[in-house]
Parts: structure tokens; sequence; C-alpha cells
């Protein structure tokens, strides 16, 4: 029973972490490189900027559901189990919504590293 | 990619690593948190050990909105994969959890994803923009050359 509410908190930590991620990706792709906007307007310009996006914030949600489903799963099993879980999944589905939504080239490096990666992260976790 | 741009990438690898490994050391003292009282979840943020994950958390938060202002999603995630090394190591020493050979094998695999991206561009579409046409393009006896 523990072990179907480790898989369901580590479920609910990828879907929620993958719309974070792309979210984030999109608002911070909309916003521009932040090193250039802080040299040019200054560290405050770059938090106005940032928190004043609705995607931003869209993910922050996302990504909050993800930390406490994180919380959750870590309270039912060893770290070594779920964040190497969670994120060897999330690799995988981040790549597939990376090309999808963001239309981002991946590439056959890019789609090597993802596996490569997930299945890395996947043997720590046993 | 700059020098302050591979410090972006180590900033996210090395508080990541840190601010979870803190995270699981709190939680560990808080100990299980059953379904009957899921709100007791938010007792947690009151340990020292999940508050001081959290700040480390914010500042690998603050490095990885930075690094994708500049790059890929695809380029960021398996560059920075190298924090679950870091992770497997800071769990062995601090929280005495056991690392196996499996482990290191997948540390390794982990090592090889991140080699395969570091050698590549970080912003695809900038780089196709900057890429000269293609010789289909430019040339049309490019399509006739023998191949």
């Amino acid at each position: 029973m523990k072990t179907l509410y480790t898989w369901s908190a580590i479920a609910l930590v990828v879907t929620a972490s993958t719309a974070g991620d792309i979210l984030l990706a999109k608002a911070m792709r909309e916003i521009g490189d932040l090193g250039l906007l802080r040299q040019n307007k200054g560290i405050f310009a770059v938090a106005a900027r940032v928190l004043g996006s609705a995607t931003f914030l869209l993910a922050l949600f996302f990504m909050t559901m993800a930390f406490f489903s994180l919380l959750i799963g870590l309270s039912w099993a060893d770290v070594s189990l779920v964040a190497p879980a969670a994120a060897s999944l999330t690799f995988v589905t981040n790549a597939v919504a990376a090309k999808i939504f963001l239309k981002e080239n991946v590439d056959r490096r890019r789609w090597l590293a993802a596996i490569f990666v997930a299945a890395g992260v996947l043997l720590i976790a046993h | 990619m700059n020098f302050r741009k591979y410090l972006v990438l180590l900033s996210v690898v090395l508080f990541s690593s840190t601010g979870d490994v803190m995270l699981a050391r709190g939680m560990k003292q808080i100990g299980e948190i059953h379904l009957t009282n899921l709100g007791s979840v938010f007792s947690a943020l009151g340990n020292f050990w999940v508050l001081l994950g959290v700040c480390f958390l914010f500042i690998f938060f603050a490095s990885y909105l930075t690094a994708l202002s500049w790059a890929d999603l695809t380029f960021v995630l398996p560059a920075t994969a190298f924090s679950y090394v870091m992770m497997a190591f800071l769990a062995r020493s601090l929280l005495h959890e056991r690392v196996s050979v499996q482990r290191w094998c997948g540390i390794m695999l982990i090592v090889a994803g991140v080699g395969f991206v570091a050698g590549g561009p970080s912003h695809t579409e900038q780089a196709a923009k900057a890429a000269p046409p293609a010789p289909e393009l430019a040339d049309p006896e490019f399509v006739k050359a023998p191949k």
C-alpha cells in the first residue's frame, strides 16, 4: 500500500513539475536574457519583470504543487528513491513536452542525453 | 556559452543537490505524514533543515531561471543533471545512505548524458538563425551531386 502511495506521489510530482518547467521556460523566453536585463536595468527590474509575468506565476503554482507532493513522498520513502525516480521520468516527459509545446529543436543528441540521464537516475534509485 | 553562464549552471547543480539533501534530513526528523493528516506537511516548514533547504532551493531557482532565460529547457535539464551525482555523494556521506555498484553505474550514465548536451549548442533557435542556408537551397546542383 505504501508503495502505491509513494508512486502516486511520484506521478503527481512528475506531472506538476513538467507543467511547471514548460511554463517556466516559456515565461523566461518571453522575458529574455536575465543577465543582460540586470546589467541594463538592475536587479529590481528583473524581479519586477519575472514576478509580473502571468506565465511565471502559473509555473510557480505547478512547482509548488510538485514541491509539496515531493515532501509527502519523502515522508513515505527514501530521498534516494523518490527524488531520482520523479526526476528520471520528468527528463523524458520534459523532452516530449518541450518539443510539442515549446517547439524546441530536440535533436538526436538531446534525446540521447535525456534518455541517458533518465536511465542513470533510475539506476541510482535502486 | 561563456564563463558567467558556466557559473550559473554550476550554481544550479550545487544548490539543488545540497537543498534536496537538507529537505530529506528535515523530513526524516519529522517522520511520516499520514494521508488522514496531509495538512501536517505545512508544519514541516518549521523545521530548521527544511527551512535551510528551502533557502538553498530558492538560490537554485534563481540560477535556474537565469539559465532558462538564455538556453533551451532541453539543454538546461540534462546539463544540470550532475546534481544527482552530487546528491548520491552527499546522501552517502551526510545521510549515511548506501551507494551500490548499480548506483555508480547510474552516475556514469548521467555523466555521459551531461557530456552529450554540454558539447552541443545551448539554444537551437539562435543557432538555426545564425547558420548559413542549407546547401540544397544555396546550390541547385547540390541535389544532383552523387552521394
